[in-house]
């Protein structure tokens, strides 16, 4: 009698230990291509994640072949070699061989040809059917002695629809203060801080056979082709050090906050401004920059061009990508997936990043607040020296998933939707 | 011991203050203290943001100043990076650093050397301290 009553109170309680049970083994068998952590990171209910390559060295940007092959460039050769071949197959990518006596962060795939650029050089390699590269040893330069001042040295890449490269070429210089001391105009904007414009298959340019498309641009190393508006986006990195160099004006936390870090949608002949001004994403104002004559307060001339979307300051875009995929949810379709590598010059603030951001477009626009789409990458410890990732490059593979990089590490990250 | 409570006394006021303050006044260099205590204060002003609190600096950006010649051995040239900055190619255990570091001609001999005397003596360095007189000389040696 009292063994029966007691297994009626019971019933419930072992009801519920079951369905937990059950429901534990379902989730498991809905993700068996993602590890239960998502590989560390937080990102949007029915999204997974895994690392599917991990300590491949520094890597940059990627792009994804159709048939699931990956190319990676590295910032520095690793034996001797800068660019990985990874293949995909089973949830994992191993490395199946690699190329370029060059380190280097810029890599894309367009019309039959891989192009790859180190830090002062841009080359191609024939690819067959199977977008392999036919002679890895053999590539064509298509530019070569680009500006390379070590400061802001990287070289980021991408091709239009109409047999046009474009390379950033930062500039070697935080706010030109260094070159420019009697504030006649920056020289330093001669040669660098901004996009230039090269003939996608025309071998052995100078720098000086190329176009300046667009100048203003301190630092760009996450660029991509938006093919609804057919027009080039870039995110800058924003100068440092407002209130080192102003301390009168600008707090540290003012100075952790600002400038914004801007994506501009970048026509032909655009002058974002730089080292002359700034954007204020609190303000939404672009403020004249204190080396010449700003306080914070007065505005830049009008006629440089207006930031097309702002984040907070330091942030480091490294990776921007327009999701053309079918995979992901509606709302994600042509909308641009940003990798923030994270920041440095937010101390004695507290460093922040270290993630990737999703930006809602519509017609070609951004439209709406930005969302921490992935986030975690840093593990326990947000700042340069320890975060134990760093994103860097993005990609979308055939499938439409979402490939990040950390360049800290060498992980490849492969982000994917389950309905 | 006094002493003690008397920095932190003013390092939590100036907490406190550059919390608060929007415009943050200019400090004036305290000439009171060891030149570690006013170097350190130097440094927090200048020289963190880039080369980190602990001094560890930004991988591939901003060297780090922790058990480096740069920092350790030769005293005249740790001075001259100071005054006229820094644009060279440099390699600190296998890792390159791309930044450039901006003159510093407009700090005080003084300051220089409470600043390198921190460094020096810091994050694990154990070098000897560097006098006024001797940033004097390199300054007017150039």
């Amino acid at each position: 009698m009292k063994s029966k009553k007691l297994l009626i109170l019971l019933l419930p309680v072992v009801a519920v230990i079951g369905l937990i049970l059950f429901n534990a083994c379902k989730s498991a068998d809905n993700s068996n291509t993602a590890d239960a952590g998502n590989a560390g990171l937080t990102i949007p209910a029915g999204f997974s994640a895994t690392a599917i390559a991990e300590n491949l060295g520094g890597t940059r940007h990627l792009v994804v072949t159709p048939q699931g092959d990956i190319y990676v460039h590295l910032e520095g050769a690793r034996n001797g070699k800068g660019i990985l071949v990874l293949h995909e197959e089973g949830g994992k990518a191993i490395v199946k061989s690699s190329f370029a006596n060059y380190g280097g962060t810029g890599i894309a795939i367009k019309n039959g040809y891989l192009y790859a650029s180190s830090n002062s050089d841009i080359y191609r390699y024939k690819l067959n059917d199977k977008n392999q590269v036919i002679d890895p040893a053999k590539p064509e330069t298509i530019v070569s002695g680009l500006t390379n001042k070590r400061m802001h040295n990287s070289k980021s890449i991408i091709l239009d629809n109409d047999g046009n490269i474009y390379v950033n070429i930062g500039a070697y210089s935080n706010i030109c203060s260094d070159y420019d001391k009697d504030k006649k105009g920056c020289p330093v904007l001669n040669d660098a801080g901004g996009i230039w414009q090269f003939k996608a298959d025309k071998l052995n340019q100078k720098q000086s056979d190329g176009i300046r498309y667009a100048t203003g641009l301190r630092n760009v190393v996450g660029l991509d082709w938006n093919q609804q508006d057919n027009q080039l986006f870039v995110m800058q990195h924003g100068r440092d050090a407002l209130h080192d160099l102003y301390p009168s004006l600008y707090t540290t936390k003012q100075s952790a906050d600002l400038p914004a870090e801007c994506m501009f949608a970048l026509k032909k002949g655009d002058n974002a401004g730089w080292p002359y001004l700034y954007y204020d994403w609190m303000q939404h104002k672009k403020i004249l920059g204190p080396e010449y004559g700003g306080d914070g307060k007065k505005e830049a001339d009008s006629k440089y061009l207006e930031p097309a979307a702002a984040y907070p300051g330091h942030f480091a875009p490294d990776g921007l990508l327009f999701y053309t995929g079918n995979q992901f949810p509606e709302k994600y379709k042509n909308g641009a997936f940003i990798a923030f590598h994270g920041s440095w010059n937010r101390a004695p603030e507290p460093q922040e990043g270290y993630c990737v951001v999703f930006q809602p477009f519509k017609n070609g626009k951004p439209d709406g607040k930005w969302e921490i789409f992935a986030d975690g990458f840093a593990g326990a410890q947000k700042d340069p020296g320890n975060a134990a990732h760093r994103p860097c490059g993005l990609a979308q593979g055939p499938d439409g998933s979402l490939y990040v990089t950390d360049d800290q590490k060498g992980t490849i990250y492969k982000i994917s939707y389950k309905k | 011991m006094k002493l003690k409570i008397a920095i932190s006394a003013f390092a939590l006021s100036f907490l406190f203050f550059s919390l608060s303050a929007q415009v943050r006044p200019v400090k004036k260099h305290r000439s009171t203290g060891s030149s570690i205590v006013r170097g350190k204060i130097v440094y927090t002003n200048i020289c963190l943001s880039c080369h980190m609190a602990n001094g560890a600096g930004v991988p591939h950006l901003n060297p780090p100043l922790i058990n480096t010649d740069y920092v350790l051995r030769n005293k005249t040239n740790l001075i001259k990076i100071v005054l006229n900055g820094f644009n060279e190619d440099v390699e600190i255990n296998g890792q390159t650093y791309s930044n450039t570091m901006t003159p510093h001609k407009d700090l005080k001999d003084r300051q220089i050397a409470d600043v390198l005397t921190y460094v020096r003596k810091s994050f694990g360095n154990k070098a000897s301290s560097v006098t006024a007189a001797e940033v004097k000389k390199v300054r007017a040696a150039k």
